[in-house]
C-alpha cells in the first residue's frame, strides 16, 4: 500500500514534450484512472513512475520517499504493459512466475500464486502454452496475471483490457475492481474506455498534451467540467457546442443564437452570469439533456425549443436525432418512439440546469 | 503399378514432351545439376586425393576414383603430429570466439540500449573491421616480438578476438535493437537486475543471432591464414598454415593436402549443421519481425 505523489513532472523525448508539469497526489489505496487522447502522455507517466524513464524535472514520491534515483526493481511496483510484453520463449506459467522468481519466492508458493492468479483470470488451461499459441485476449490476461501475482505496493495498468471483446472486458473489469477491493492497493490505470474509467475509478485524471486538464471523482468531471476540452472529451456522444450570446432582458437572462432562438437561463444562475450579459459565449449541452417536450413536465429550468429533425438514428431503447440550431448540427438523445421520421418538426426541452456556458476566449466554463 | 491405382494416376497428356512447361523444367534442372557439379567437383577432387596413392595423384589421364580407398595418408598425418595443428586451430578459434562473443555482445547491448557514443561510435567500431589484415599485421608483429608473444596462444587469441569484436558488436547491436524493449523493461520492473535481464531476456531473445554470429566469427578465425602465417612458428601453427607446408620446393604432398582439408572442414561442417536452424533464422532475422 502506498501513497503516490508526483510534483512538477516534466518529460520530453527529443523534440516531443510528453509530460509538461504534472502534479498528482494519489492517496493510499485509491484507484486512479488516467484518461486522455492518444499521445497525451499517459504511458509516459506510468513509465516514469515505474522508473523506466528518467524525468527531466520533478519528483516522484512513494510513501513519502522520493524514488527518482531508485532503479525500477527497488520501487516495488507491478506494471501491465500496453503491448503485453510476454516472453515468447517461456510457457504461460513461467511468464506469470517470472517476477516471483526474481524476488526469490519459494517454489511451492510460486506455484500456489500462479495457479490462483490463473484461476482468477480464467486461463488455468493455458499454463503449458507458449504466448504465440494464445489469442490476443488471452495474452492480455497473462500480462495482467504477471502483475497481480506480485505483492507490489503500487500497480500500474496500461490499457490492460483494450484487446478484449465486450463481454470479456466487462468480466475483467469486474475482476480488477474486485482485486482492488480485496488488496486495497494503490492502482493507476490507463484506459481509453470511458465506461471503464467511470466504473473503476475513485478518481479520474484527464490528461491532454502532457498536462492535467482536470481531476476528481468520475461524476464530478462529467457534471462539472472546468473547460471545453473536459466537457467535450467525457461523455459519448460528445457534448454539443453552439456559438451564442448572453442577452439580458427585463429581469431575465437568455442564451440567444444568431437565428434569434433564445433559451432562458434558470434563475439560480443569474447572479453567476449577470456580468457576462452582452458577451459571446459557447453554449454546451449533452445529448441526453435535450428531450421531447411533454405536457405536464414542469421541472425548473426547462427551456422550450422547436426543431426540424434532419437525421434519425434508432439504437433500440434510445433514438439519436440530429437537427440544426442556428446552423450548427446538434445531436439529442430521445426515447425510442419520440420521432417517427426525418423532416418532422417537434418540440424539445433543453435542461438548462445541466447545460454549460463557455467563454470562447479562454475555453473555461463560466 | 497395379491396375487398381490407375484411376488415381496423374493425368499425363499425350503430347507432354512437346509442351513448353516441360522443357522449362528440364532446362532448369539440367542447369542446376551442371552448376552443382561445377561447384562440387573441386571439393570432390581435393577430398578424393586424400585416398589416392602418389601414383594415382599424378596419373595421366587423371584417375577419377582410386582403385582402392586407403587411409595411409591419415595415418601419416596422425603419426607426424600434423593433426595437432587442427587442435591449435580449435583452441585459438574457439577461445577467441567465446571472448569476442562475450565482450562484443555486452558492448552491443550498451550501444543499443544506452545509446553509448550515439550513432558515431557504432560506425567507428565497424570501420575497424574494414581495415585489411595485411595493413596491420606487420606493426602487430613488431609489437608481438617486443612482448614475446609470437607463436603463443595468447597472442593469436588476442588478435582474433580484437579482429572479431567489431563484427560481433555490430551484428549483435542489430539483433538486440530488434528485441521489443518492453520485454526488458517488464523484467526490470519485476525485480531483475540488468545482468539478469541480459541473461534471461536478451540472450534467449537474440539466440538465433548469437549462434549465427558465433559461427561466422569462428569461421573467420578458423580460416585465417595471414595472421597465423606471420605470428606462428612451430608451437601453435594453425591448420591452414600447416597445409601450405605440404607445398614443397621439390615436391607437393597432394594426398596430405587432401587429407588435411577433410579434417579441417569437419569442425565447420559440424558447427554449421548443428546451428543450421539458427543460421537461417539469424541471417533472415531483420527481414521478418513477428
Ligand atoms: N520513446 C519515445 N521516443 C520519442 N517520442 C516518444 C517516445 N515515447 C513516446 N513518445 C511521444 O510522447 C508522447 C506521449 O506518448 P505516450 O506513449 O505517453 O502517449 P499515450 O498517452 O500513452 O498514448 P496512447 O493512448 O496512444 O497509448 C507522444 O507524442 C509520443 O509520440
Ligand atoms: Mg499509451
Amino acid at each position: 500500500m502506498a501513497r503516490l505523489r508526483i510534483t512538477g513532472l516534466y518529460k520530453s523525448y527529443d523534440s516531443v514534450q510528453a509530460v509538461r508539469g504534472v502534479d498528482l497526489d494519489i492517496p493510499e489505496g485509491e484507484f486512479a484512472v488516467l484518461v486522455g487522447p492518444s499521445g497525451c502522455g499517459k504511458s509516459t507517466m506510468l513509465r516514469t513512475i515505474a522508473g523506466l524513464e528518467e524525468p527531466d524535472a520533478g519528483t516522484i514520491e512513494i510513501d513519502g520517499e522520493i524514488v527518482n534515483d531508485l532503479p525500477p526493481r527497488s520501487r516495488d511496483v507491478a506494471m501491465v504493459f500496453q503491448n503485453y510484453a510476454l516472453y515468447p520463449y517461456m510457457k504461460v506459467f513461467d511468464n506469470i512466475a517470472f517476477g516471483l522468481r526474481a524476488r526469490k519466492f519459494p517454489a511451492g508458493e510460486i506455484k500456489e500464486r500462479v495457479l490462483a492468479a490463473a484461476a482468477t483470470l480464467n486461463i488455468s488451461g493455458l499454463l503449458d502454452r507458449l504466448p504465440r499459441q494464445l489469442s490476443g485476449g488471452e495474452r492480455q490476461r497473462v500480462a495482467i496475471g504477471r502483475a497481480i501475482v506480485r505483492d507490489a505496493r503500487l500497480f500500474l495498468f496500461d490499457e490492460p483490457l483494450s484487446n478484449l471483446d465486450a463481454q470479456l472486458r466487462e468480466e475483467m473489469r469486474l475482476e480488477i475492481k474486485e482485486l482492488h477491493q480485496r488488496l486495497g492497493k494503490t492502482m493507476i490505470y490507463v484506459t481509453h474506455d470511458q465506461i471503464e474509467a467511470r466504473t473503476l475509478a475513485d478518481r479520474v485524471v484527464l490528461l491532454n498534451n502532457g498536462r492535467i486538464e482536470q481531476e476528481g471523482a468520475p461524476l464530478d468531471l462529467f457534471e462539472r467540467p472546468v473547460n471545453r476540452f473536459v466537457a467535450g472529451f467525457l461523455g459519448s456522444p460528445s457534448m454539443n457546442f453552439i456559438p451564442a450570446r448572453l442577452v439580458a432582458a427585463d429581469e431575465s437572462l437568455a442564451v440567444t443564437f444568431e437565428d434569434g432562438t433564445a433559451l432562458a437561463v434558470p434563475a439560480a444562475a443569474y447572479e453567476r452570469l449577470a456580468g457576462r450579459s452582452g458577451h459571446d459565449v459557447i453554449f454546451g449541452v449533452r445529448t441526453e439533456h435535450i428531450s421531447r417536450a411533454r405536457d405536464g413536465d414542469t421541472r425548473e429550468g426547462l427551456a422550450p425549443l422547436s426543431a426540424t429533425i434532419d437525421v434519425v438514428q434508432p439504437t433500440g431503447s434510445r433514438t439519436y436525432v440530429t437537427f440544426r440550431l442556428s446552423g450548427t448540427p446538434v445531436m439529442a438523445e430521445l426515447r425510442a418512439h419520440d420521432v417517427e421520421h426525418p423532416g418532422q418538426r417537434i418540440e424539445l426541452d433543453v435542461d438548462m440546469n445541466r447545460a454549460i456556458l463557455i467563454d470562447p476566449e479562454t475555453d473555461l466554463v463560466l | 503399378m497395379t491396375g487398381e491405382t490407375r484411376a488415381d494416376a496423374v493425368y499425363v497428356p499425350k503430347d507432354w514432351w512437346l509442351r513448353r512447361r516441360t522443357w522449362t523444367y528440364v532446362g532448369r534442372y539440367a542447369a542446376a545439376i551442371v552448376i552443382t557439379l561445377l561447384f562440387l567437383f573441386p571439393v570432390y577432387w581435393i577430398f578424393i586425393m586424400a585416398f589416392k596413392t602418389p601414383e594415382e595423384v599424378f596419373a595421366s589421364p587423371p584417375i577419377w576414383y582410386p582403385a582402392q580407398i586407403q587411409f595411409k595418408t591419415f595415418a601419416v598425418l596422425f603419426r607426424d603430429g600434423d593433426v595437432g595443428t587442427i587442435g591449435n586451430s580449435l583452441i585459438t578459434a574457439g577461445v577467441s570466439t567465446v571472448l569476442a562473443m562475450f565482450f562484443g555482445t555486452i558492448a552491443a547491448y550498451s550501444l543499443a540500449r544506452f545509446r553509448t557514443g550515439g550513432e558515431n561510435l557504432a560506425i567507428w567500431i565497424i570501420s575497424q573491421r574494414m581495415i585489411p589484415p595485411i595493413v596491420i599485421i606487420f606493426p602487430v608483429f613488431l609489437v608481438y616480438v617486443f612482448f614475446g608473444w609470437v607463436d603463443t596462444f595468447q597472442g593469436l587469441i588476442l588478435l582474433y578476438t580484437a579482429f572479431n569484436l567489431p563484427y560481433v558488436t555490430w551484428m549483435m547491436r542489430g539483433y538486440i535493437e530488434d528485441i521489443p524493449i518492453e520485454l526488458e523493461q517488464s523484467a526490470l520492473v519485476d525485480g531483475w537486475s540488468r545482468w539478469q535481464v541480459l541473461l534471461r531476456v536478451v540472450f534467449p531473445m537474440a539466440r538465433a543471432g548469437l549462434f549465427a554470429t558465433a559461427v561466422f566469427t569462428f569461421i573467420f578465425a578458423w580460416n585465417d591464414f595471414i595472421f597465423a602465417l606471420v605470428l606462428t612458428r612451430v608451437e601453435i601453427t594453425t591448420y591452414p598454415v600447416q597445409v601450405t607446408s605440404f607445398f614443397g620446393q621439390q615436391q607437393t604432398f597432394w594426398a596430405k593436402i587432401g587429407a588435411m582439408s577433410i579434417l579441417g572442414t569437419l569442425p565447420i561442417f559440424f558447427a554449421v549443421a548443428l546451428f543450421q536452424r539458427y543460421l537461417v533464422r539469424g541471417i533472415s532475422l531483420g527481414a521478418i519481425k513477428g
